[in-house]
Order: structure tokens, then sequence, then C-alpha cells
């Protein structure tokens, strides 16, 4: 809502400057989100008046005018046709700055020196109008700055109007807060109008009055022509186009008092009359925008006598009864519609127009008449309009004011301030909330007026004190929160862990969008059956919820390859979704912790580089059970969609899998523009989360030294070494301190398909130092366990 | 075997009574060299009794270890470190290791949660996909009430037409908290959000929030007022100062945007704050009794605050990080950059 400065003070005497005025706006919630100077931009244009139109003598249709602007007279090109000798003009000189930031210089046109321009509207940012030079009147004092005689010294104050304030989307009602908050008067002049004939020249039938609580229409003659120039100039600081005297009119008015109204040509409506009725299905209307509008049962039609459709009430007219140069009469109609009937009607067909914004708030239902006298008021005055017949008004159950039980103690008691019952119901009288007492001391009956359609609870009344006593002045003060202690859950504490811990491993922190294409999906081997789609998405080509997150950051490595950065560590913890469980509405929900890592590890120059291998991808995955002390994570070689076969392995906790770790199939990584070799994992976190602890009971260090070995064994390629390790493990007992695999070997002396694996062993006692024998004993248990579960050879 | 040889006590009295570093090589010759004492010693284990093995490899391990350090020992001494060889050039580079780097929206939302953890808050999560109850009716949005289309919702394909959506805010995580936690609630929900919007510069379609959410009773507007202050000045220090204005959200009444004092000028006025001075950061009010009674908490018992705002926006003020498309490209100048 744009609202210009001179315009508000039609209403309210304001002793205070622009900036000040804002900040009050702001503060009554009324927030200003621009502050406009349209003049700002027109600098050094002058009033000058035209001496003599001369011929240009190298052009058809350009002529030279010579000019005068008081002190001093010089020659202009000009190819408007409607210079005339006399005629008072805005002159931009060279040197002159106009809006766009285009500056004027002395230039030859076809020949002939032009010593700067006369200008059009548009040329002076003040409208569409370029067919000929503004005339100004005819009295401006020549030289003088046009600003100050097209009145641009004017503000306009930008303003968001919330949803709630149906009453701020008018100059009026904006006004009134001002006039509150600066405790000076607001009115609102009663309009003055010549009544003659009788009301029922015309004919009225509201057949759905749940839908139209209130209808007026009135029969209005007028003479077509342009609107003045003072309410060209507010609507266009308001931001409407002006367009006749008529439209401009009602346009006027709704800015104004915020009660939208519509004018029909009486000639073109079948019957002098209107009727307000639902369409039926199917039904047509071609709107005023010249779009042919398919309508339902759930939409209001106002119709001529014929009952035939002429407007979308409280939307748009229709382009058959629409008002043009030759209409002598109108029908003028000023309603109160239902807003959520609005609401939609205007959402269904798309279709917003200044008139459904405020019906769809909700008007004044007893401003109607006020609304509609103030229109032909206007009319008479710009468009010669005759006295005529009063309004046919239809409001078969006047909608009352509501009345509210206010306790200003509660008001206090929310706001946290000490107010006293007059202190509460001062705050309310200057915004026309009328007090009736009780009786009782501690409660007063508060009146709301019906342009405020939002305040019907008492907590909208304690809103209305808030804003009136200036939520700023409130003291601050912090609440007693003694009954609870603050803090993370176990979950959220284990997950930042996991963050953590992949932090200090060197990846980095990704988050991709959730919502990823199809192709996205099936590159990496997914299915898309079961995943879950949003159905109006403006990225038409990404609507699939996300089954994983691995194809997002494999678009994070072709993006940065495109940048030419190709080693990447990168890990995302976030939501992935599935088809909702049995019976249930929403998705199957879950978070996942994906690791991408790709191209080459990076050691020189001390030591070699090479490429990313799934060992790192392990680690990392080892690191992050050992950080969340897990007893029961195990990794089983398996095949998983979008890894190298032979190259994957199930994540295993508690026995069931929870993900794949391995290298990424090369073609995977080509069809994302993926460069090199990655290799990663993904697994669902909540079960990683809650899998087993290890038994955090503390077990005496022992003081005894250890005793290191070595072991080698031949044996097959499809034995796992984890297996191996697990049966030293279990073989060596409570003495194997430590095992670990150091080096693996093949060699054609092995044979083909067997390998050999290399184990160092540290055996320790908790209460003794290890006697040889019982050292011997147990290194030949390991050997022995060995070589009998998995037909291993012990190498020597 | 022989294992005289392998005297560590005179072999360390050897190494001490060596004066140059040419002795020392001479002796860690004889020692460990290929035919030293201790390779000598190895190659007869094997001719040995397999039981006797192990005892005779420890003591070798043990000589082994202690010549070693002997020599390192007198070699420190009589020729520090570095002293023979070319200084290293420490500036050559590194193995490579460096450490990884949290998301600048995570490392916001971490410091913004233990401020609100100091206060006595917890950390509430829910579902990124809603329904229609806990995303608006709950909240006080019924069905056509223009707040809608403040919000641009991305539907999803389940249910009735329009009844389960992308979670338009974090708001709904107070509805399910309050569904299952009779007051006193003291929580903040930080989460991801979504809204059917143009990509621009400073808009996405995915994008995070934390809200906050305090229901108890006695609870004020000054108390919402002084909350926000105090979080205010923990997170971005004490010269700024906030303000609340009035404004309207369904779910809260009195609503109010508050805003701060612009943190690059000072509150002077430069282009981030468009001259005014202030920046406005969020959301906020104090619990809507229609949202009360939609969880069946007593609004004439219990009263309560909330507050919101853009997880992005905060590093987006801090750093000037733009467009807001940056936070999701994930291009490792950036991540590696914070």
């Amino acid at each position: 809502m744009r609202v210009p400065l001179s315009w508000l003070t039609d209403f309210v005497t304001l002793d205070a400057d622009a900036r000040t005025i804002a900040e009050a706006l702001d503060r009554l919630g009324l927030e200003v989100e621009a502050l406009d100077a349209p003049g700002a931009e027109i600098i050094g244009v002058k009033v000058a008046r035209i001496l003599a139109v001369r011929p240009h003598p190298n052009a058809d249709k350009l002529q030279l005018c010579d000019i005068e602007f008081g002190d001093g007279t010089t020659t202009v090109v000009c190819g408007a046709p409607n210079v005339v000798d006399g005629m008072v003009v805005a002159y931009a000189p060279s040197g002159a700055t106009l809006p766009g930031g285009f500056t004027l210089e002395q230039r030859k046109i076809r020949g002939e020196l032009s010593d700067g321009m006369l200008c059009s509207s548009r040329e002076l940012g003040l409208g569409d109008e370029h067919d000929g030079i503004l005339a100004l009147s005819t009295d401006s004092e020549l030289g003088l700055d046009v600003r100050d005689v097209l009145g641009l010294h004017d503000v306009v104050f930008d303003l968001s109007i919330t949803p709630n304030r149906s009453d701020a989307m008018s100059v009026a009602g904006v006004a009134r807060d001002l006039a509150a908050h600066f405790g000076v008067p607001f009115t609102v002049p009663v309009p003055s109008v010549d009544v003659s004939g009788d009301a029922d020249d015309i004919t009225v039938v509201v057949d759905a009055v749940d839908r139209a609580p209130r209808f007026t229409a009135r029969r209005v003659g007028v003479t077509m022509g342009p609107s003045p120039e003072w309410m060209q100039r507010r609507l266009t600081l308001a931001g409407m186009r002006p367009i006749s005297n008529v439209v401009d009119v009602t346009n006027y008015v709704m800015l104004e008092l915020g009660q939208p109204s519509h004018a029909f040509d009486l000639d073109r409506l079948r019957g002098p009359g209107l009727v307000v009725r639902l369409a039926n299905d199917g039904e047509t209307l071609t709107t005023l925008d010249d779009v042919e509008r398919k309508l339902l049962p759930t939409d209001l039609l106002i119709c001529d006598a014929d009952r035939r459709p002429q407007a979308i009430a409280g939307i748009m007219g229709g382009a058959e009864a629409e008002v043009h140069d030759g209409t002598t009469g109108i029908v003028l109609e000023v309603a109160y519609f239902a807003p959520m009937g609005i609401s939609k009607t205007s959402k269904r067909l798309g279709l917003r127009s200044e008139a459904s914004a405020r019906f769809e708030r909700g008007v004044d239902p007893n401003g109607v008449l006020r609304a509609s006298d103030r229109v032909v008021e206007l009319l008479a005055e710009v468009a010669s309009a005759p006295a005529g017949p009063p309004a046919i008004d239809e409001y078969p159950a006047p909608i009352e004011r509501e009345r509210i039980r206010v306790r200003p103690a509660r008001v206090g008691a929310v706001l946290g301030l000490e107010l006293d019952g007059a202190q509460v119901r001062d705050a309310l009288r200057p915004i026309e909330i009328e007090i009736e007492e009780t009786g009782e001391e501690d409660t007063f009956v508060a009146i709301a007026p019906t342009f405020r359609p939002d305040l019907t609870r008492e907590i909208d009344i304690v809103e209305e004190v808030g804003r009136r006593v200036g939520l700023d002045s409130i003291p601050r003060t912090l609440p007693h929160t003694t009954e609870q202690g603050g803090g993370l859950t176990p979950r959220q504490r284990a997950r930042r862990l996991v963050a953590d811990v992949l932090v200090g491993l060197g990846l980095s922190e990704a988050y991709t969008l959730p919502l990823i294409s199809e192709g996205d999906v099936t590159r990496v081997g997914l299915s898309l059956d079961a995943t879950v789609r949003a159905t109006n998405s403006l990225s038409a080509e990404e609507p699939i919820l996300r089954p994983a997150i691995l194809p997002g950051l494999l678009k994070s490595a072709a993006h940065n390859a495109g940048q030419g950065i190709t080693d990447l560590a990168f890990f995302e913890l976030g939501h992935v979704f599935g088809a909702p469980p049995k019976k249930q509405l929403l998705p199957d929900e879950r978070d996942h912790l994906v690791v991408l890592l790709t191209g080459m590890v990076r050691r020189g120059p001390v030591e070699a580089d090479r490429p990313v291998d799934v060992y790192d991808a392990t680690d990392v995955l080892h690191a992050v059970v050992d950080a969340l002390q897990l007893s029961r994570v195990e990794t089983r070689s398996d095949d998983h969609p979008g890894f190298i076969a032979g190259r994957a392995a199930s994540i295993v906790v508690d026995h069931a899998v929870i993900g794949a770790v391995g290298e990424i199939d090369p073609g995977v990584l080509d069809a994302f523009g993926a460069p090199g070799s990655a290799v990663g994992f993904e697994l669902h976190l909540d079960p990683l989360l809650a899998g087993e602890r290890r038994d955090p009971a503390f077990t005496p260090l022992s003081r005894y030294p250890a005793a290191a070995m070595d072991l080698a064994f031949v044996l097959d390629e499809s034995v796992p070494a984890a297996a191996v390790l697990a049966t030293v493990r279990k073989a060596g007992g409570d003495l194997l301190e430590d095992a670990r695999v150091f080096d693996e070997f093949r060699s054609d002396a092995l044979g083909a398909g067997r390998r050999s694996l290399a184990i160092a062993l540290r055996f320790r006692a908790p209460d003794r130092t290890l006697k040889d024998t019982e050292l011997t004993a147990v290194w030949q248990a390991c050997i022995d366990a060995v070589i009998k579960a998995h037909d291993a050879e012990l190498r020597s | 075997m022989d294992l005289s040889e392998l005297d560590l006590g005179a072999a360390q009295a050897a190494i001490a009574a060596a004066d140059t570093v040419d002795e020392l090589a001479d002796l860690r010759k004889r020692f460990l060299g290929k035919k030293g004492a201790v390779n000598r010693a190895k190659e007869s284990i094997k001719t040995l009794d397999p039981a006797e093995r192990p005892k005779v490899g420890q003591a070798v391990n043990a000589f082994t270890t202690g010549v070693t350090e002997a020599l390192e020992g007198r070699e420190a001494e009589i020729a520090p470190p570095g002293s023979a060889e070319p200084p290293l050039d420490l500036t050559l580079g590194s193995h490579g290791r460096r450490r990884g780097h949290l998301h600048l929206v995570t490392q916001c939302q971490r410091e913004l949660e233990d401020v609100f953890v100091s206060l006595g808050y917890r950390v509430a999560e829910g579902p990124e996909v809603e329904d229609d109850w806990h995303n608006f009716e709950a909240l006080n949005f019924p069905v056509g009430h223009p707040a809608r289309a403040m919000q641009d919702t991305l539907y999803v394909d389940l249910g009735e037409p329009e009844q389960v959506m992308l979670r338009t805010h974090t708001s709904p995580v107070q509805i399910r908290l309050m569904e299952t936690q009779p007051p006193p609630i003291y929580s903040v929900m930080p989460g991801r959000t979504y809204r059917n919007e143009t990509v621009d510069a400073r808009h996405s379609a995915v994008f995070h929030q934390i809200e906050g959410l305090a229901v108890d009773r006695g609870l004020t507007f000054g108390d919402l007022a002084g909350t926000l202050e105090t979080f205010t000045s923990a997170y971005f220090g004490k010269k700024v100062t906030s303000r609340l204005l009035p404004s309207y959200f369904p779910f809260t009444e009195p609503s109010a945007e508050f805003a701060i004092t612009c943190v690059f000028c000072d509150a002077a006025g430069c282009r981030v704050c468009s001259y005014t001075g202030w920046i406005e950061l969020g959301g906020c009010g104090m619990v809507d009794p229609n949202v009360f009674l939609a969880v069946g908490i007593d609004p004439e018992e219990y009263t309560g605050f909330a507050f919101g705002f853009g997880l992005e926006r905060m590093p987006m003020l801090r750093y000037g990080v733009e467009p807001i498309k940056t936070f999701f490209d994930n291009d490792s100048r950036f991540l590696s950059r914070y």
C-alpha cells in the first residue's frame, strides 16, 4: 500500500517530518518498506512558456519552439503534436536530470540546435502519457522548479500491511492510527450528495445473502473524460494508473476509504439492475483483462437483470459492461462480500486485484453506503454527475460490532506492564474502540468498530493496547525457569560428536538440496518405487524427496570438479524420505550419514600422493564407530548399487545391515560428471547411534611387560581378514592384548586364489610377567585355531 | 648358542666410551650390522629347539633395543640432531593432513543452541514433511485464511491434495512438542524448511530456521523481549540492541518483528541496513490462545511466547555471504573458508 503524505493530511494534521512519521508507522505495525520521494530525481526542470512554434527546416514531424523561462529565452526542437503558442510546459535545460538518471545536454537535431527539451508526463516519471508534452496550468510562475508546481515534493510511504489489518489498506485507516499515535484529531468528512428521484428505478436481487451480506447499487449519470490532474497525481503516487474519470473515482475511493466499488455501463447491462448469485457449473465470463474465466458454483457473480454474468464479485469486472468513452450512465455497485469466498475464488483463478486484496481481508460492512456516497460526490465533481436516485441497500442482517469482555489486569499480565483500568481504556478510545462499563471494577466491554474485523477476543485487545503503548516500552525481563534444566539429548550430543570426529579427520560438512531429479535417483542404482515427490515445485525437474544423500554429494563433487577441485572429503548428516509406513500419512523420514572421498590423498612432497581407496572410507567409518564406543559393528563384503562389485561391504550393526561402504562405480561418477575415483559410505544414523556400546568399566592397566610376536598365514582369498583376526582373538583370550594385520601378500608361489596375511600380536598378563611356556602355549593356540578354522598354512 | 656376545652392559659401556661419530658407526656395525652380533644370534635361533626359541628371541630383542637406544643417546650427545645434515625446510609443505569444517549453518545453529541451552532451553526436532494440522491448522491458519498465502507451500503427493507438505516453517515442532509434553516448556527448534519460491540472491526454496518456544505460568511479552535481548547480546555482542515492532502471525498475539541495531555500521546507516540502522532478524509473539486450545493447554492457566528466524541470515549478515545458493553448492573453497 503506497500512501502519499499529502493525502494523509486530508484527514489528520501531522506536525512531523517524513522520517518521524515513518518511524511512527513502524511502531504502529504498519511497516514502512520504502520512503519514496518521486520528485527527487527531477533536478533543474523549470516552468516555461512557449512563445512561438515554427516548422523545423529539415524535418516534417519536428518543430522549433521558442520559449521563455523567467530569466531567459531559448529554442528547443520538439516532436510532440500538441505544442501551441502560449502553452506552459516543463522545460529541461541542458544540465537538468530526469528520472532514470538521464542528464540533458545541448545537441543538434537534424541540423538545428536544441537547448534541452520539453517534457511529457512519462519523461517526468508521472505516468504513461507520452503522446504530447505535459501542459501545466497557465498561471504557473515561469522559471519555477516544476516540482513546486506539480506537488512533487510529496513523499510516499510504501507500507507492507499485514493480513489482519484490512482497515490499513486505506489512506484514512493509516491516518486514523497516526492521529492516535500523535494525539491529534482525525476526521473523515461526510460526503455531501444531491439526491433526486426514486431508489427503485433499477432492480437489485441478492440470491446469495451469506456471500454478499450487504449489497448496494445506484444509477449515476456521467460524462466521460480524463480525471483532473490532482486525482491522477494521487493515483499515480499510490501506484495506480489513471484510466478515466469514472474508473479513477472508484479507485480513488478504494484507496482513500478501503472500500472497492464497481461501475457498470448502464446501457450495456441487459435490463437496468443487478442480480447477485452463485455461478453455474461450467459458466464462463470474460473479465476486464480479456481472459475467459471458467466458473464453479462456489464463485459469486454480479449479473445484470437478465442474470447474465457481468463481474466476478469482489475480484474483477467483466469486459461486456465495462465503462467506455461513450458511457453516459453507470450502475454503481458497492458491497460487502464475505472474505472467505473471495479468497477461495481469487486463489483458484489465480486472479488477485486491489479489490480482492481488500475484500478477502474484510472491508467495513457499515462503511459501504458512505463509500457509495463518496464515489457519487466525486463523480459530481469530476464527471459532471447530476443529482440521482439514492442507493438501493440490501442489508437484511446488519453486522453488529463485536463486544469483547476485557479484564485490564489480564492485559497488563500478558504484556508484562503495570496498567490500571483507566490506562487500558484510554489506550483504546482513540482508535474508535468504544468502552462500555459493566459495573464491575475489573471488567469492561470493548466494542470494536466493524472496520476492525480482526478484533474479536480479549487477546486482540491486549495486542491493541501493546501497539498503543509501544511494544518497545515494555520493560524487559527474563522468565524464571527453575523447573527444567536445559541441554542436549544424548542423541543430539552423539550427532555432534560424529560431526566433530569427521571434521577432525579432515572431512567438511556439506548441505545438499533434498529435492532431486528422477535421474539422480536412478543413476546411483536406486529405485523410484518408494520415493515421495513434491507436486507443485517451481523447479519441476527436481520433484523427488531424496531417498539417499549420495546423489546430492556426487552433484557437489561435479560442481567442484567444474571449479578445478577434484580432491574432496565431504560428509553430510540429513533427512531422507521413503514411502509412508502402513496406515501412516507421513513419509518414512530418517537421518542418514554419508561420507564421500574423491580424487587423491595428497601426502607430498615428503611422501607420495595416491588415489583414495576403500580403506580411507573404512578408516573414517571405524573412527566414527570408535567415537561412539560401539562394540558390535562390522563390515561384510557384499555388493551394493552404486558401488564397484567386489569393492563394497555392508555395514552391520548388531547383526542388522544399516548401510554400505565401498568404492563408487566409475559409471556412476561419470553419469554425475564427477571425475576420478571416489569412495565412501552411506548409512542409517539412528541404528548406529543406538548400537550396543562397549563396556566402559575400567580394567586396571597391567604393569607387567608385553611380548610382541608376528605370525603369517597363507589362506584362501575368500577368508576375510576380520575373520582371521576374530579367530586369533578368541584363541588368544585374555592374554592377547592387541592383534592387527600389518601385511598382505600374493605371489605365484602361494598359488592362485591364495594370499598371505601377516599379523602382529601383543600378549600381556594383568598380574604377572608371562612365562615362556605360557607364551608359547597361547601363541601355538592362535596358530592352531587359524589353521583349523580357515584351512590356513603357517608361513615361515 | 653363544649368547655371551649379547652382553648389554658391556655394549653400553663401549658406546658410552666412544668419542667420535666414526667410533659410534663402527660400534653400530659391530652390534647391528649385517654380520653383527644381533644377526648372528638370530641365525642361530633357527637351530634351536622350538620350545626355547621364544626365550632366546626375547633376549635378542631386548639387546637390540638397548643397544639402539644407547647408540642414539650417545649420537645425540656427540652430534646433536640437525648439526650434520642441512636443516629441514619446514615451509616445504606437509603430509597433507587438514582438518575439515562444519558447514557454516551448522556452526551458527550450534552457537544459537548453546546460547539457549545456557538459558535453560532444550533442543527439539521434528519431521520435514508435515501434515496440514501441524504446519497450518493447529497454528491457527484455518483453511482459506489469507495468511496461508504468505507462505508458498510445496505439497507432497501423499494423502488428500494439499494435506501433506514440506514444512514451511519450524513452527510445527512447537505443536508436536506441546502435544506430547506438559508445560513448562522451554525449547528451541532448529531445522530445514521449504518454500515454493523463485530462487534469487537472498531466497532459496530450501533454508533453515531456528524457533523458540516457552510455555509456563505467568510468562509475559516483557519476558519475550528480555529473552531476545539476552540472546542478541550473547550472539552479536553487548553493543547490539534489539527492538520490537508490531506485526502479524496467526500463531502469536501480540506479534512482533524483532530487529537489531545494524552490526555493520553500529546503527549509523549503511547499505546492508538500507540506511535505517536496523536489521530485521525474525518474528515473535505471545502464543495465540487458539494454538493452546488446539493442543489442549488451558490459555487461562498458561501463557507462552515463541520466536523464530532464518539461520542462513546470520552468516549472511556476519560475513556477507551471498547468494544464498552458496550454502548449498558445497564449493570446497567456501566450506573450508569457515
